[in-house]
């Protein structure tokens, strides 16, 4: 096995990785494993974006443990090889490459910034791999080769924003739109903009503004926010700042004394994991929209909370003593478990018998609702919650859709979009 | 005793109604909807019932609970309301009878923003009447974002009552911001006289109305608009303070970073590309600090920043001192190994840190002391630990100075690095001045990680952000000069928070590297240079 690996990798850095993606297409996974079957984990451990994702590969390991306890996926265990894509966008399709054509892996659970999964999204369309991306995004992509288990803007971004201006929410009338400089937060705040101008909020009423991967200094952007919110109007900020940004962006916020009463942020991409190193008592009232609150009441995620803190304990994982669960550790879970379920149905772990099973696949997830993948799009049907932050760090649910949405991966309010159709064919447009 | 029996009467009938609808004010609170709970919060706050305060704090702090009739165990249970203890337990509203713990099936109330503001005004007009300054005052700044005509009668009284003549200005201010809307022009006029004294931006918010044609009163529309413009002065020399402090605050961190560097670079003339991991392990030894303080001295841990400064700088300085004697002193005077020796060590040390602690960033609690901020203008807020940092650059720069110019070990330091031949004849140890150097700039790198980690994330690759700028600041001061040092790192900190201002956080890092290459393009020597042979 090491002498294959060793010769395998000999043969790809002097450049015959083309060959060697050839034979990948004409053997199938299932036969590259005898005995178990491979699954791919492909999140930052390391970097500026390893505060967010090192949760999900513990969580997929869980995941993947439970299913082998079970006794595993079409009676043979599953067997996870994680890889360390370290915060590196080309690296990450680098890691993809190798999982898939390497380690012959029969599904890949990672990526959690768009850039990453843009990076990655040819080598699985080249390769006709599997992909499960278990975080909330900006939309405007369909792949075949794909399943996103995280939300669509009409899942998260857009219901946040109509809730700031309901009269429960303040009545927001000015927005900042606040994001780190990628394409996630550039596409999302195009669309709130275009949502926004529908409600009739004038382009002098938004106030878009980016920083860089890794910012650490707040200061500028809040004496601007604070500048902006002056001018009479009730002013929410919309953060889609993303990853370690985040602790400074909340310190600093707290340190100049920004409250929720006069001027809330809602925020796409925090959850209970990134505001573990924050004090968040002058924080109380922040909002968040998520899929998923570890503060949610029902026996699911009981059971789901209980899973994550015995597996977090047993393998002494850091922060262990205060085990916390968020939205995108829910949609891996959930992603793997429709997968271990498709793969029963379709009796093969082969991409395109897999992709047909995906079909209308549901789990009863802890969000307390049993959640659907959609028949065509590759989207799940999710519902969604809007929770002010806690003196403990822990989010209250202030506002919630009565059940499940469908996604809209094209979202209405972009022009064009109307056009496009709602379920990839063959390759991502 | 007909009469006394109809006072008795009388009392109960009152004191029966009183408490029917101050039960009705807490069954809305803990059962109502949101608007219900914004009723009853006026309600409270008009009525000025000092009763419900610990209610209220409860409210605000989650620490309030319900059981619904029935809830219980006992199914015909009452309707109770608890308010949970910090130290456990709980005790039932009213009755206040302590409990050992929540009774089984009462819930948490939860309140939303549009509650919690009209909480926080509820709680601020209870407080007026408060005996502690400090209530009083945060009641008045709370009144005064937001002030409501029905409370003009008890600020009224609370002004009367005010020793305090800044709480009292507060109230009279809030007074005023009500008057604005009264319907006789002299009290308007007496009321913008008053206004006219503040830099308040909800005050400037109240008179835009007033400044514009909605103003049928020609008078009352001139002084406003001589009021706005009065205090649209002050907040936009508030926002300039502003601007000004957040480029010096970052530039007294760039220096802070960068003085290790200007020792060792600048005076010793050695490439340092270890010089970023310096400060990483700073910071790790603040966040070790912490952690010693969590678990051995929990009572004193506000105060470990104080003992985490000495541990950081000598956990550097050692570690520097320990790579001087193994690899650096072996290849002084080749500048190229030197560059990829200290490169290499530095991958060294940022693996070692991630198998130790983890790759993932480690978390760092400012202490009470350093969170929060002093306002000085009403949209200008100074945050602590921001002031902290710029008092102990300024304090490590005093020191530095003292140290090269005033003592011994400066001398000789300052002697090796102009004639390296010249000093070792005249006796002076070039190889523990070396070392002693390099430990010296090392150990201010470890003071720079252990302040920034009070403002940044601390994790393995913290190095990696700060090498180049560090690298910027001494070259674009000037090669060898610490007064160039302190020239180059603020004035970057101020000109790229200036830019940044302007056109965002993204354009700000570009521009200032543009400027800089045409800078030392123009200019190789930096901005302060050596004069005569030496240079």
């Amino acid at each position: 096995m090491k002498r294959r690996s060793f010769i395998a990798a000999a043969i790809k850095s002097l450049g015959a990785a083309a060959t060697l993606s050839a034979l990948a297409l004409n053997c199938p996974p299932s036969l590259a494993a005898e005995g178990t079957i491979k699954v791919g984990v492909l999140h930052s451990l390391s970097g500026t974006m390893a505060i967010s994702e090192t949760v999900l590969k513990d969580v997929a390991l869980m995941s993947i443990d439970e299913i082998n306890a079970k006794g595993g996926v079409l009676g043979r265990k599953l067997e996870a090889v994680v890889v360390d894509p370290a915060s590196n966008w080309p690296l990450f399709a680098e890691k993809a490459k190798q999982l898939l054509t390497q380690d012959k892996v029969a599904v890949v659970f990672g990526c959690w910034t768009s850039v990453s999964r843009k990076s990655v999204l040819p080598v699985f369309e080249e390769l006709n791999g599997l992909l499960f991306y278990p975080v909330q995004y900006e939309g405007e992509e369909l792949s075949k080769n794909v399943f996103y288990t995280g939300a669509a803007p009409n899942q998260q971004a857009i219901p946040a924003v109509e809730y700031l201006m309901s009269k429960d929410g303040g009545e927001a009338a000015r927005f900042v739109l606040l994001g780190t400089d990628y394409v996630y937060p550039r596409t999302t705040n195009k669309i709130l903009k275009a949502f926004l101008k529908s409600k009739g909020v004038a382009d002098a009423d938004i106030l878009e503004e980016y920083t860089p991967f890794g910012h650490s200094d707040y200061q500028t952007v809040i004496a601007n926010i604070k500048k902006f919110a002056s001018a009479g109007k009730k002013t929410a900020v919309i953060s889609t700042i993303n990853g370690d940004s985040n602790v400074p962006f909340y310190k600093e916020l707290g340190n100049q004394g920004i409250k929720a009463t006069d001027v809330p942020v809602v925020a796409f991409s925090v959850g209970e994991e990134e505001l573990r190193g924050v004090d968040t008592k002058p924080l109380v009232g922040h909002l968040a929209a998520w899929n998923y609150f570890m503060s949610l009441k029902n026996p699911s995620n009981d059971a789901f909370r209980k899973q994550w803190a015995d597996y977090a304990n047993a393998k002494k994982l850091p922060g262990a003593n205060r085990p916390l669960t968020n939205d995108p550790m829910e949609a891996t879970y959930i992603g793997i478990h429709l997968w271990a379920q498709a793969v029963e149905k379709a009796q093969s772990v082969e991409t395109d018998k897999v992709i047909a099973a995906m079909r209308g696949q549901s789990f009863k997830a802890p969000d307390g609702f049993t959640v659907k993948m959609d028949e065509k799009n590759h989207h799940l049907h999710k519902p969604v919650f809007v929770g002010e932050i806690r003196p403990d760090g822990q989010f209250n649910i202030v506002w919630k859709t009565p059940g499940p949405i469908r996604a809209q991966p094209w979202s209405p309010y972009l022009p064009g979009n109307s056009a496009k159709k709602d379920e990839p064919d063959g390759k991502s447009k | 005793m007909t009469r006394l029996l109809f006072f008795l009467v009388f009392f109960a009938a009152t004191a029966t109604r009183l408490f029917a609808s101050d039960a009705q004010s807490l069954r809305s609170l803990a059962l109502g909807n949101n608007d219900e709970k914004i009723a009853a919060l006026e309600k409270i706050a008009a009525e000025g019932k000092s009763d419900f305060l610990p209610v209220l704090e409860a409210l605000r702090e989650d620490a309030l609970y319900v059981r619904k009739a029935g809830a219980g165990a006992g199914t015909d249970d009452p309707e109770a309301v608890f308010v949970a203890l910090p130290e456990g337990g709980a005790t039932k509203v009213w009755t206040k009878e302590r409990l050992a713990a929540l009774p089984e099936g009462s819930e948490n109330v939860t309140i939303n923003n549009r509650v919690r503001s009209a909480l926080g005004n509820a709680l601020a007009a209870l407080r007026l009447s408060s005996g502690d300054r400090d209530l009083r005052r945060a009641a008045v700044d709370a009144l005064l974002t937001a002030p409501r005509p029905e409370m003009l009668a008890s600020i009224e009284r609370a002004i009367l009552r005010e020793s305090d003549p800044k709480i009292r200005r507060r109230l009279e201010t809030t007074r005023a911001m009500i008057l604005i809307h009264d319907a006789d022009k002299s009290v308007r006029l007496r009321a913008l006289g008053v206004l006219s004294e503040t830099s308040d931006v909800a005050v400037r918010r109240l008179l835009d109305p007033l400044a514009s044609s909605a103003e049928t009163d020609t008078e009352v529309r001139a002084a406003a608009l001589r009021v706005t413009r009065t205090i649209d002065e002050r907040l936009s020399r508030g926002e300039i303070l502003g601007r000004i402090f957040s480029g010096v605050s970052l530039g007294s961190i760039l220096l802070l970073a960068a003085l290790g560097l200007a020792v060792i670079y600048g005076l010793m003339g050695v490439i340092n590309m270890a010089h970023g991991e310096f400060i990483m392990i700073g910071a790790y030894a603040a966040y070790v600090t912490q952690n010693a303080f969590r678990n051995y001295l929990p009572t004193h841990f506000d105060w470990y920043p104080l003992l985490a400064l000495p541990v950081a700088f000598l956990a550097s300085a050692l570690t520097g001192v320990f790579l001087e004697r193994i690899v650096v002193r072996h290849l002084y005077g080749r500048p190229l190994e030197t560059l990829l020796a200290t490169w290499g060590i530095s991958l060294g040390l940022i693996q070692t840190v991630r198998s130790i602690f983890g790759a993932q960033n480690v978390a760092v609690e400012n202490p009470v002391w350093l969170s929060g901020g002093i306002e000085v203008y009403s949209n200008l807020t100074l945050p602590y630990n921001r002031l902290a940092i710029l008092a102990f650059t300024a304090a490590v720069l005093g020191a530095l100075v003292a140290l090269l110019g005033g003592t011994r070990l400066g001398l000789y330091v300052r002697a090796v690095t102009q004639n390296r031949p010249m000093a070792r004849c005249l006796g002076v140890s070039t190889s523990r001045v070396d070392a002693l150097g390099f430990g010296l700039g090392a150990g201010l790198a470890g003071l720079a990680g252990c302040a920034l980690s009070q403002v940044g994330n601390v994790g393995p690759e913290l190095g990696q952000t700060w090498i180049v700028d560090s690298f910027m600041v001494v070259v674009l001061g000037g090669v060898g000069q610490i007064a160039g040092t302190v020239y180059a790192a603020l004035g970057l900190g101020v000109l790229s928070k200036f830019i940044e201002g302007f056109y965002g956080a993204v354009l700000a890092k570009i521009a200032i590297l543009v400027m800089i290459i045409f800078f030392i393009q123009k200019r190789p020597q930096g901005i302060f240079a050596l004069k005569g042979r030496v240079a």
